[in-house]
């Protein structure tokens, strides 16, 4: 304690007499104590994507939309191909409230059952897109050298096909339903997943916390598990929720060539199709509420994407 | 240089293989005939008909006269459409979604680089919201959806434009606008966004300081560097705006190639879809490969003569 006193004396000048300094005895619990609450990275992202308030407009679309998609059907009296020719065409009104459509259909009911197709397309084709894209970028991005190779020259191959007209081949092909269009839709559409995936692992896996993993000896499949990709879920995230809106609208523009779900059946895409004609005769309804939903929802993935690449980027932490 | 060439060449060819050989092994694993909903339920007539069109010989030759059929550029009858080769087809309808094609993306790319750089010279002013505003409506409206809006508002109620058909420049304004809005809005975003960053650098401020006017500066200085990431979006660009001709012309009744492609779906019309197919992806391959070559010229920042790379 002494000596500090004198480093103190030594450096001061004289007008500044020794007095004037008091000796604050070390407390080692207040230098434990943080001042601000910790963030954890997600909650920190959380904190900021609630102030991005087109994203959380988004969000709250696409969250009332899950709702309805599971409980619309069942608030109508009518179903979904019940058809009811002496009533089509009706404009919207306190029985059909979004109206009925050329065979009569109740179009309220028929929106939410496309609201069904399009986000379990939407999700499916996401989540197989994730699954395999992450194994393949992970592997190609950890192992690097004559694997890498081999794995990016077939994804660079792979990616210069042209999506639709491969997943239009596979349709005519495989004959249209709702899992070929999924598997149609994922069979190229990882590629972009797995790209993002391996760029992140080829950065990351030169980090000291994947080194010290290593040197206990970790096991490869344990270190791209826990350490690389933990860290790398941010861009994966962002990609994905990029991806679902890609594949509504893949899936709308199938069932609008007719390569899509079959009609009977409601989707946005067919729904759409079907008020083509009708649009001339001014029954504006037929068509206005698919289009709305279909370009609400790639609205809200859209901004909850930017949004969501905005929060998870730490470079953007305030 | 000439090795980065011959690479993206390469790679180019081993793509077009991959499709045209995707192309076969599907058409080939469909079930059936294609001859056996027609007139020609006879055995002799189909066994006839199957001679006819080679499909009697094993795959592998098979395999290797379609293959030499695409080189010859001949891509067969239609089976629909007995009097139609699919290169007839191909004939009439290739110039007309061309046109389509590149009015689109001339349209998208001069209205989407000026929306983009209005934007980013008036930053969270009510231009820049505007623009921003237009730009994530095209990227949300699917361009089917578009078309019809505008027919029913434009063509139908108030009776402005004509609502289909390809022979004047009346009728081309709709099908263009539908087509290039969500290019427009892609462009428009990737730019903004590159001119907020380029507009911050030091060689900006050093312009400024000479006391450049600020559209010297924006067009000779900040715009060849920001047009750069709008060059690499091109290709999907193009794949997005060829796709969108299909359902474009079937709306809007333009005669051209995609209307024929969807029709030829709908009919199970093999031979077309595998040629049209084939014609659409060597298309399209053909462009990736000369973007990336473009893309290597214009920035200087690609380094051909080091190994490897990055």
């Amino acid at each position: 304690m002494k000596s500090v006193n004198e480093v103190k004396s030594a450096h001061s000048p004289s007008q500044v007499p020794d007095e004037w300094f008091k000796w604050k005895e070390k407390d080692e619990g207040a230098a434990e104590v943080v001042a601000r609450p910790s963030l954890s990275y997600w909650k920190d992202a959380w904190r900021r994507l609630l102030k991005n308030k087109l994203a959380m407009l988004g969000l709250l679309f696409l969250i009332l939309l899950a709702v309805m998609a599971i409980f619309g059907p069942i608030l109508s009296p009518y179903e979904v191909n019940q058809q009811d020719l002496p009533n089509q065409y009706q404009p919207p009104s306190a029985e059909h409230w979004f109206g009925t459509d050329n065979a009569g259909r109740d179009v309220f009911t028929r929106t939410w059952y496309g609201a069904r197709i399009s986000l379990f397309v939407g999700l499916m084709a996401a989540l197989i897109d994730v699954t395999i894209g992450i194994i393949w970028g992970g592997i190609s991005g950890y192992k690097g050298g004559r694997t890498d190779n081999v794995m990016m020259r077939i994804i660079e191959i792979l990616y210069g096909l042209p999506y639709l007209l491969v997943v239009i081949l596979l349709l005519v092909v495989l004959g249209p339903s709702l899992s070929t269009i999924i598997i149609a839709l994922t069979v190229t559409g990882w590629v972009g997943m797995a790209r993002i995936v391996r760029g992140q692992v080829l950065q990351i896996k030169n980090y000291e916390f994947v080194l010290a993993s290593k040197s206990f000896g970790t096991k490869s499949s344990r270190i791209i598990r826990k350490n690389l990709l933990p860290n790398t879920m941010g861009p994966i995230i962002v990609q994905m929720t990029l991806t679902v809106p890609s594949a509504i609208f893949a899936e709308a523009f199938l069932s609008f060539i007719g390569l899509g779900i079959q009609s009977p059946f409601a989707s946005w895409g067919v729904m759409a199709n079907d008020s083509l004609g009708a649009i001339l005769s001014g029954n504006w309804w037929t068509l206005f509420f698919p289009a709305f939903f279909i370009s609400f929802t790639m609205f809200a993935f859209n901004v909850l994407g930017d949004g969501l690449q905005d929060a998870l980027d730490p470079k953007l932490r305030k | 240089m000439l090795k980065y060439i011959l690479k993206r060449f390469l790679i180019m060819l081993v793509t077009l293989w991959v499709i045209i050989t995707l192309t076969f092994i599907l058409m080939v694993s469909i079930p059936g005939s294609p001859f056996n909903s027609d007139q020609s339920s006879n055995e002799t007539i189909r066994a006839n008909l199957e001679a006819h069109y080679n499909l009697d010989e094993p795959y592998p030759i098979q395999y290797l006269l379609y293959l030499k059929s695409i080189v010859t550029f001949d891509f067969g009858p239609s089976i629909k459409q007995p009097n139609q080769s699919v290169n007839d087809l191909l004939a009439r309808g290739f110039p007309i979604s061309f046109e389509l094609g590149i009015l689109t993306i001339i349209v998208a790319v001069i209205s989407g680089i000026i929306l983009g750089i209005l934007a980013a010279l008036r930053h969270n002013g009510v231009i820049d919201y505007l623009a921003m505003g237009i730009a994530v409506l095209g990227i949300s409206i699917p361009n089917f959806i578009l078309a019809t809006l505008l027919i029913q508002q434009i063509a139908v109620t108030w009776e402005l434009l004509p609502t289909a058909t390809w022979s004047s420049p009346a009728h081309m304004i709709l099908p263009i606008t539908a087509l290039a809005t969500g290019p427009m809005a892609i462009i428009a975003r990737l730019t903004r966004s590159t001119m907020l960053e380029v507009l911050t650098q030091d060689y900006i401020k050093m312009a400024k300081a000479k006391g450049l006017s600020p559209w010297k500066i924006v067009f000779k200085h900040a715009l060849r560097n920001a047009l750069m990431p709008v060059v690499t979006i091109m290709g999907t660009l193009l794949a997005g705006i060829l796709t969108g001709t299909f359902v474009i012309e079937q709306i809007f009744a333009i005669p051209g190639m995609g209307k024929y492609f969807v029709e030829s779906i709908n009919q199970r019309d093999y031979p077309v879809i595998m040629g049209t197919t084939v014609f659409y992806s060597a298309f399209l391959i053909i462009m990736l490969f000369l973007v990336d070559i473009a893309y290597g010229i214009l920035d200087p920042r690609i380094k051909f003569h080091r190994k490897g790379g990055e």
